[in-house]
């Protein structure tokens, strides 16, 4: 029976998404961190902000999908 | 678990038997004692506004095509889009009243996004990105209503629409540079020695787009929806647990909370979506960066 050893392994898998949690409160930290410093040059970095966001929560959703295919399998 | 087995017996019967066989060993042989359980049974089920509603069965040459609610609401979406462009293009004046405002403001945020990433010849693109900006975004909010079907939380739709976007990106990027196009996955100004490594890399990471760019929107918007659901079941259990039920307005307040992170969450998924196109279709005209 490997079911409970199923279970833990997608609990583990799911700490992805807390790392990936980090990375886009890093990133969106950083961002506002120099919209602050320099708000004129804001505007035309906020898409870059948001790909790299879409990027690390990108991974973070990697950890999210082994988690269900460990859950459900 | 339950609601699949549900949705087998409605299928033709030679699949039936098929489907029976693979659940009697495996994790299918555990989920009837879990349904004879009086607690588990009474339980609201989170996952259960994902289900699939056959509207109208039909069937040709035994392929399955019939009429769902998830088609249903893809209509839908893509009727709001028409009737929302239609409506605020009826009226043309210069100075715009609140329909031509709004499909003006949309015009303009998803032109300025494709010229500031995939440059002034992404342009031609522009109608395929708008398109699906709209649809998605659309049907994100249509999701939102209560007792709605979302269609961007089924994994085969968000997976279509990325398999095309990425489609499109290959089709193009080979028809504009030739096999130039090949350069995507060769960064210059890096040592061979290092390039060995870095190749396998790039077409991986190329490789596995489809599949980000697709779980991203559906993991979001499913994430999202089990979440209301479970707070709402909060919400029923506490009024039914005798005195805790003066504790229930705090889920309730919690679900105006989430529900507001759901709508910013609606619009930025599509927004990233179209982003992520965009800088996709890049690749496709400018490999070589």
């Amino acid at each position: 029976m490997a079911s409970e050893l199923q279970l833990v392994g997608a609990g583990l898998a799911a700490i992805g998404t807390g790392a990936a949690a980090i990375g886009v409160g890093i990133i969106f930290g950083n961002f506002v961190n120099g919209a602050l410093r320099n708000p004129s040059a804001a505007a035309g970095q906020f898409t870059n902000a948001i790909i790299g966001a879409a990027l690390a929560e990108g991974l973070g959703i990697f950890a999210f999908l082994i988690a269900i295919l460990l859950y459900l399998k | 678990m339950r609601k699949t087995k549900r949705r087998q017996t409605a299928r033709p019967r030679e699949w039936r038997r098929k489907a029976d066989a693979a659940s009697d060993k495996g994790p299918g042989a555990r989920r009837p004692e879990k349904a004879m359980n009086p607690e588990t049974a009474a339980k609201p089920n989170p996952i259960e506004q994902f289900e699939l509603v056959r509207l109208w069965e039909h069937e040709i040459n035994g392929v399955e095509v019939s009429f769902t609610n998830a088609s249903l609401y893809m209509l839908l979406a893509a009727l709001g889009v028409v009737l929302l462009m239609v409506f605020a293009t009826s009226r043309k004046a210069l100075t715009p009243g609140r329909g031509q405002a709004a499909a003006e403001m949309l015009y303009e945020f998803v032109a300025g996004m494709v010229r500031q990433i995939a440059g002034e010849e992404g342009m031609r693109f522009f109608p395929f990105v708008f398109s699906l900006f709209a649809f998605v975004l659309i049907a994100n909010l249509i999701g939102l209503f209560p007792y709605t079907f979302s269609v961007t939380s089924q994994i085969i739709v968000t997976f279509g629409f990325a398999v095309f976007v990425m489609a499109i990106v290959v089709a193009y990027g080979f028809y504009r540079n030739g096999f130039g196009f090949l350069k995507l996955f060769v960064p210059h100004g890096v040592p061979a020695l290092v390039l060995v490594v870095l190749i396998p890399i790039e077409i991986i990471s190329f490789l596995s787009r489809p599949i980000s760019l697709s779980v991203r929107l559906f993991a979001n918007m499913l994430a999202g929806h089990i979440t209301l659901a479970v707070f709402g079941g909060f919400v029923a259990l506490l009024l039914g647990a005798g005195a805790w039920a003066a504790l229930a307005p705090v889920p309730l307040l919690a679900i105006t909370a989430l529900y507001a992170l759901e709508l910013l969450v609606a619009c930025l998924q599509a927004f990233v979506f179209s982003v992520l196109t965009c800088v996709y279709l890049n690749d496709a005209i400018h490999p070589g960066h």
